[in-house]
């Protein structure tokens, strides 16, 4: 069997967490076994899963688990994977995951694949499964061997597909531990776009900026997108930008459908945050600058004349 | 004679009457950021010719410098650990350099993010570390994994990601990077976090540190490594992009084309 752990909000689903419902389901077929989603908190919409592959919700509902604490969340989740004999258990790789994915890997003393970005190939008993290393420079194959696997699935690496229907849900009783980690706050981003891991369309600028008070015209290319806006290092170490829009090695790792990069000179460092989006467009008055390298579509001038132009191209075509 | 004395009865007062506070922070070795990336002939392996090596960012910049800022603040050491060969005790001495008390390496082969974190587990239990620090990934493998499975294996709270922490006594009070936000989290010690961009600023060794590192104790402990049921078959490069289109400035309208019929990503 193989379960797939799912996170949900009052019965909404992240596109992440279909995304693991769907590679979970794919697996499962590749193996000729069932799918099950596990998910704690019960909510009469969840059982849309099954549209995605579940054949049935599994859910835990306690107290201790209403946040986050990624030994009880692992505890539990590795009770029912024990239970319910599941060979393989797909997570997401997100900020959940990287907490629980290595946890459950010990407790089940399974193969452990984390931030994988293939479908896994069956070889025998084995399982092969691609992710990047080195920032994007180089792919390994991992081999998964042993009879439990643990598979975090990195955002983006499938779309979700509904190929079922609405599932059973059971509610499954296992003693779960009051949580030793205690959630004091949640502090949300302003502004109403995705958070970067989970958008699929980035405007993203750098020190050709000159300053923090010529943003309006990202954000404006931003706005008419629908798109989530992201920074170099420099613009954020100096404040011009928040932090959590730095991408790149040392700040987030995105792999968007798209992602525009004005006056980015496209620092090795930076490329390696974002050079897994799908279709990179590159504005920069230097036609020397590194980032054309790395791009699908390039515009070679002033980035303060291009991007008001690029912003009205796009109004126009959706008002078509 | 009055420093030390006023220095001691913070100490007491922070660490709540018990120890002096033990911290521990994993480091590993990773390739320069800029280094180019080669595969042996029969892409078993990476082609180690030439590659010049770093403290992994994460945990120089942030793991070892807020154990420093806490331990200037508390007293107590700060011990860094590594799993590997004679080869990472260049890096090693870079922590001492930059402040860290003493190191251990573990002198074995960090052949998977499991090994690691057991010869950690290890290596550390009896030690009973107050808090012991990862970094978010090594950006090498960019695992994310240390950091869990270690938490795993000494059965502690792990809080990943952190930008800030502070400590009360026994109580960690820690800020978590999650999607769209953050969250803050208050737990006791001893626990694992790992450390993201945020949780420090980097420090540059100076002179002092330098000459001193090299006198600090670095402990080596052999140990042999498990059986592996998480292993690399194969490297590979990526496929090239394919050649770029340039477009001039003044026809985005055809750039919108583009992106909606070719690479049909609008
Ligand atoms: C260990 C390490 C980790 C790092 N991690 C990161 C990371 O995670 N993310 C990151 O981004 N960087 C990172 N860096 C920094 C990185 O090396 C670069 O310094 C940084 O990305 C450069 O930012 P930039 O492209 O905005 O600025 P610059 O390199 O200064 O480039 C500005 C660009 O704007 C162009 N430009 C200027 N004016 C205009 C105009 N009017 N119109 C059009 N184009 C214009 C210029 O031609 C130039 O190409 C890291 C560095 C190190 C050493
Ligand atoms: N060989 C190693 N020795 C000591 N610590 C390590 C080693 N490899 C990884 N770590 C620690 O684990 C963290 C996460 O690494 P990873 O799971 O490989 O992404 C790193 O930032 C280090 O703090």
């Amino acid at each position: 069997m193989v379960l797939v752990f799912v996170e949900h909000n009052n019965g909404n689903f992240k596109k992440t967490a279909l995304e693991a419902m769907t590679y979970g389901k794919k697996t499962a077929d590749a193996l000729g076994v069932e799918c099950k989603a596990l998910t704690f908190g019960n909510n009469p919409a969840i059982n849309s899963i099954g549209e995605y592959g579940a054949s049935e919700i599994l859910v835990v509902d306690s107290e201790h688990l209403s946040a986050f604490d990624s030994q009880v969340y692992s505890n539990t989740i590795a009770d029912i994977a024990k239970a319910n004999n599941a060979s393989v258990i797909v997570t997401t790789h997100n900020s959940s995951g990287m907490g629980i994915t290595g946890r459950l890997a010990i407790k089940l003393n399974a193969a452990c694949g984390s931030g994988v970005n293939s479908l896994p190939v069956v070889s025998g008993s084995d399982l092969i499964v691609e992710k990047k290393i080195f920032s994007g420079k180089a792919i390994s194959k991992v081999k998964l061997s042993g009879e439990v696997k643990v598979i975090s699935v990195t955002g983006n690496t499938l779309p979700p597909e509904q190929t079922g229907s609405a599932c059973p849900v059971t509610a499954t009783d296992v003693s779960v531990d009051a949580p030793k980690v205690k959630v004091i706050s949640h502090d949300k981003q302003s502004g109403g776009a995705l958070p970067l891991p989970e958008a699929e369309l980035v405007v993203s600028a750098g020190r050709g900026m000159k300053g923090p008070e010529n943003w309006g015209i990202i954000e404006e290319l931003a706005a008419a997108l629908g798109a989530t806006t992201a920074c170099s290092r420099p613009v954020a170490d100096t404040g011009w930008r928040p932090h959590h829009e730095h991408v790149g090695q040392t700040g987030v790792a995105i792999r968007p459908n798209l992602y525009i990069a004005a006056g980015i000179s496209g620092a090795i460092q930076h490329l390696a945050g974002v050079n897994s989006s799908k279709c990179i467009v590159v504005i920069n008055k230097d036609p020397e600058a590194p980032f054309f390298k790395a791009a699908d579509y390039g515009v070679c001038a002033d980035l303060f004349d291009v991007v008001p132009k690029l912003t009205a191209a796009i109004k126009k075509a959706k008002g078509n | 004679m009055s420093f030390l004395f006023f220095k001691s009865i913070r100490t007491i007062f922070a660490s709540n009457f018990t120890d002096l506070m033990k911290q521990l922070v994993c480091i590993s070795k990773t390739p320069e950021t800029t280094t180019q990336i080669k595969l042996s002939a029969d892409h078993t392996s990476l082609d180690t010719n030439g590659v010049n090596y770093i403290l992994n960012p994460y945990d120089e910049w942030y793991a070892l410098v807020r154990a420093l800022e806490l331990k200037e603040q508390v007293g107590g050491t700060v011990t860094v650990i590594n799993v590997g060969d004679a080869t990472n005790d260049v890096v090693i001495r870079k922590a001492l350099a930059i402040g860290a008390d003493d190191a251990i390496r573990i002198n074995t082969t960090p052949d998977s993010a499991m090994s690691v974190a057991k010869a950690i587990a290890d290596a550390s239990k009896s030690a009973a570390y107050d808090i012991i620090y990862c970094g978010k990934e090594s950006i090498d493998y960019n695992g994310s994994q240390v950091g869990a499975m270690l938490a795993e294996y000494l059965d502690l709270p792990y809080i990943n990601t952190v930008v800030k922490m502070e400590l009360d006594g026994n109580t960690g009070t820690l800020t978590r990077d999650v999607e769209g936000g953050t969250e803050t989290v208050s737990t006791q010690t001893p626990f694992v976090l790992s450390a993201a961009k945020g949780l420090a600023e980097q420090r540059i060794p100076n002179m002092r540190g330098i000459m001193m590192s090299k006198k600090k104790p670095l402990q080596v402990v052999e140990y042999s490594n498990e059986q592996n049921n998480t292993v690399v078959d194969e490297y590979q490069l990526p496929s090239g992009k394919s050649a770029i289109k340039m477009i001039d400035a003044d026809n985005m309208d055809e750039l919108v084309r583009l992106l909606q019929d070719e690479a049909k990503v609008l």
